[in-house]
Formats: C-alpha cells, structure tokens, sequence
C-alpha cells in the first residue's frame, strides 16, 4: 500500500528509511493543496496523524519551566485553556490559523515544516527561542528555530527526518501575539508580530512574521527595553520609549510588496503592532500574583 | 498516475470499499465520484470554503484536504449521516424553518459545522456561533438567517435536553 498509517515514531522512521522519497502527511493542510492543484504528485506517503508520541505536551525539567510539545498538536489543541496558560502567543497564533476545520487537523509540526514566511506559529516560535527535535532511522538531533528555518518555505530537514518535539521554556510574564489581514477569519498574515516577557530574566523578545524570509527577532529593541522597562511594577513606558521601542521593531522588517501586501504597508503595520503589544503587555500596573 | 490497492472507510457507520482509486485522491472526491455520496460539496478544493465538511472521529474537517486512504480505520460522518428526507434532525430542520438556504450549495458544510458546535455547546452565544461558522462560506445569504437558525436549533436542542 502506498500509504503507511503510522502508529508510533519509530515506525514512522523505518517507512521513511525504506521509501526515501516519502511524503510525511500530517494534517494535509497544506500538502493536500498542492495534491489537489496538481503542482505535487503523492508516491509513497507516511501518515503521522495516528502516533499517539506526536500528540501529547508535558513540562520538562527541574522546575518544570520547559514545555515539550509533540509535532502533531494541533492548533485546535494548541488553544487549549491549560496549553494557553503556559504559552499564551503560541495559543493567540493558532486560534488565529485558517478555520476550525482546518485547525482540527493542522499541526504545528507541519506549520514548521511548510516553513511559510507567513506562518503563523513561527514569530511566536522564534520569540521563545524554541528548540526543535528531528528524529530518524539514524537517530535524533536538535537545532534552534532559527537553524531549522532557512528560508522562503525552506527548512533543515533531510529526507527521511521526522520533527518529534518542540521544546519552549514556560515564561512568567505576559504574551502577545498580533497579526494584520484583510480579514479576522481565514487570512494569511500581511504582518504578524509576537512578543514575550520575562519577567525574572527582565528582557522582553519580539519577533516579525511576513516581513523576511524567515522569522525575525527586533534585537536593538528588545536591548532598548530591557535596560528601561519597569519589570517590577510592569508600569507602562513612557511615549518617548515606546516611539523608539516602535522605530527600531519596524526598522528590524525587511519587508517586500507582494501581491497580498506592499512593504511599506508592512512596515508601517510593524510598528503600529509594536507600540500595541508593549503597551498592552506593560499596562500600567503588576498584575497580582497568583 | 498510480493507482492504489482497494482499501475501506467507515462512513456513516457502514464500511464501504473503494477499489478503483487513483493515488492522491482526497476524501471529498472519494465520497462524491467514487462512493455516490454527492451531499459533501466541492466548491474550491483548498479548504476556504467549508463546503466539503465532514467529521472524521467526531471533528470537523475539510474533507478535500483529507487523504482518502489516510482516513482508513476513522470514523467518517457527511451530510448524509446527519438525517433523511422524512427524518431531519434539528439543525436541517431549523434550517428550513428559518428559510436559511438558497442555492444550498454552502448548505451541508454549514450543517455538519452548527452540528457540532451544538455537540459541544448548545447555548452557544453570538460570537462562538460566528467563529464556528467562520470556516464555511456563504455567498447567498448574507449570513442573517443562518444565524437565526442556528438559535432555533439550539433552542431545539435544549427543549430536547430539557424535558
Ligand atoms: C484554508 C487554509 C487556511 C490556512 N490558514 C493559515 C493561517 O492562517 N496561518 C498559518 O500559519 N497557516 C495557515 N494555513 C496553512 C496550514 O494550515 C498550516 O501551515 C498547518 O500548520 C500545516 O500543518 P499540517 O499538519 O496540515 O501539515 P501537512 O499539510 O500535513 O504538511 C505540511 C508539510 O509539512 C511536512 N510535515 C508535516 N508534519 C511533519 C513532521 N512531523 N515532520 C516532518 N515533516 C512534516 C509535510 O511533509 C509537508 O511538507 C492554512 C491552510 C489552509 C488550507
Ligand atoms: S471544497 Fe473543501 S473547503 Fe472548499
Ligand atoms: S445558500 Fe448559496 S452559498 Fe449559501
């Protein structure tokens, strides 16, 4: 039978290593586009969608603050009241992803792998720092987001290669996750832009979607803050901070014109997004703790 | 083009076999051209629509962008398992009632859609009715009567929780 419905990772990794040019199918959001278009043709095709290994999360560790995330949540899953408590951005951007049918069945291991300039997990992704286990016959390896991600729809993966986890630390701190589109449902991101704070580690890291090959981070703004917010009392910055706070995220874009958008549209968006999330993320007063 | 080797699907509660599949083949297309269950509507193929919606072990799902054979072994659920003519359930039925169909052709994606909202939450308020139906589109209607019928269908259904 030309397609394997695998029941566990390693029986994923044997089928790919026996059909070296197999299609890994997870949700078949995005392959089964290109099959029905007719621009890809289906040879031997590994389904992951049935490995239990691939759905679950748990929290690793010895304070328990790092979250491993099987490839295959969904972001129906991902939006989960007890998965948004700990990564709220990354529960933001998939409540944010197409429909609820598509996602029922898109993952974020797919969402990974597509490697779309406009996906929407990856800012909130490269805003974590997250890490990303592959898995094959041959073994496992892990790599940071951004040596996964190499470019336009381009990624680190070789043949017969697997992504397993996805490994993001639990911050305390406020999330945000903010995207333009021409529309609230079913769009593909003009711009996006997620920022987190660490609250303890007292930085704040934001990253851009849609506006460069790959994910970007705003590093000369995420220095800017860290040396003048009040993480403390999360007080809100004053105007002057936060129009050089906005200047230098949307100085950090490399946006291009497109057909869904021209670059100085996105760049403006940028900043109007920058000036939202840091405002909304430092509001005036330290929410109670728990 | 390949061809692939007979395999089945369970739908509607019954196993049906596909023989003369081609290699690529999504589950809308199975259903419509292979099975003759032409209820499932094919409008774009890209999962925009919303048109196509089935439930595959009790989740909506776009079925043009299932693999056919990667649903073997599921349970697959279309318009045609929702009810029959003398038999509507109660969102078909609220449907009617409330004059919500005019080509129809948005009409059973929307229907498996309202369904399983109600499963999971039968006073559901305004704004998680429009996301549930955020995935299906509608180019006749302007969307108003849907709404109102899927008030009287979960009207419908709490009378039927509540007696
Ligand atoms: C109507 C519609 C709306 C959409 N809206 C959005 C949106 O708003 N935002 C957004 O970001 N995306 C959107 N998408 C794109 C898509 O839904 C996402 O990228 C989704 O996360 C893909 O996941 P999947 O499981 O469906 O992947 P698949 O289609 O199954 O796979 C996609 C690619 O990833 C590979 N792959 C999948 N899983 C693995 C794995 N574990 N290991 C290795 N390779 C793997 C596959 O081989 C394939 O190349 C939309 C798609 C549609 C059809
Ligand atoms: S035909 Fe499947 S979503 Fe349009
Ligand atoms: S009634 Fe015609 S598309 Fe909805």
């Amino acid at each position: 039978m030309p397609v394997t419905i695998a029941t566990s990772i390693d029986e994923a990794c044997a089928s790919l290593a026996a059909h070296p040019d197999a299609l890994v199918l997870a949700g078949g959001t995005d392959l089964m586009v290109e099959v029905n278009r007719g621009v890809r043709t289906i040879g031997h095709v590994v389904a992951v969608d049935r490995i239990p290994e691939l759905r679950g999360w748990s929290l690793e560790g010895d304070r328990a603050d790092v979250l491993r995330l099987g490839a295959g949540t969904t972001c129906t899953d991902l939006a989960e009241p007890a998965l948004a408590s700990l990564v709220p951005a990354l529960a933001q951007a998939a409540r944010t992803v197409g429909s609820p049918q598509i996602r029922n069945t898109a993952t974020l291991g797919g969402n990974l792998a597509t490697a779309s300039p406009a996906g929407d997990t990856l800012p909130v992704l490269a805003a974590l720092d997250a890490e990303i286990e592959l898995q094959s016959a041959g073994g496992a390896r892990r790599l940071p987001l951004d040596e996964f991600v190499t470019g336009v729809k381009a990624n680190a993966l070789i043949p017969g290669e697997l992504i397993t986890v996805i490994r993001v630390p639990v911050l305390e701190g406020p999330q945000e996750f903010l995207k333009v589109g021409t529309r609230n449902a079913m769009v593909i991101a003009v711009t996006s832009l997620a920022l987190v704070v660490d609250r303890p580690g007292r930085n704040v890291r934001i990253a851009l979607g849609s506006v460069a090959p790959v994910p970007l981070r705003a590093v000369e703004a995420e220095v800017l803050v860290a040396e003048r917010l009040d993480f403390e009392n999360m007080a809100s910055p004053d105007s002057d901070l936060v129009d050089r706070f906005a200047d230098l995220v949307a100085d950090a874009a490399r946006p291009i014109d497109d057909h869904r958008s021209s670059a100085a549209y996105r760049r403006h968006a940028v900043r109007v997004l920058a000036r939202r999330a840091i405002l909304r993320a430092f509001p005036g007063s330290a929410p109670v703790p728990a | 083009m390949t061809s692939v080797d007979g395999f089945s699907l369970s739908i509607n509660g019954h196993n049906r076999s596909v023989v003369d599949a081609v290699a690529g083949e999504s589950l809308l297309f199975v259903l419509r051209e292979r099975l003759g269950l032409a209820g499932s509507k094919n409008a774009c193929e890209e999962g925009e629509c919303g048109s196509c919606t089935v439930r595959l072990d009790g989740e909506t799902v776009c079925s043009c962008l299932v693999l056919a054979e990667a649903a073997a072994g599921r349970e697959v659920v279309t318009i045609e398992g929702l009810g029959s003519e003398g038999d509507l359930s109660d969102v078909q039925q609220a449907f009617l009632d409330a004059g919500a169909v005019q080509c129809g052709f948005c009409t059973p994606g929307l229907l498996m859609a309202v369904d399983a909202l109600l499963d999971d939450d039968s006073k559901p308020d305004d704004l998680t009715v429009r996301e549930a139906i955020s995935g299906n589109l509608c180019r006749c209607t302007g969307y108003g009567r849907i709404l109102d019928a899927v008030d009287r269908a979960a009207a419908a259904r709490q009378a039927e929780a509540t007696p």
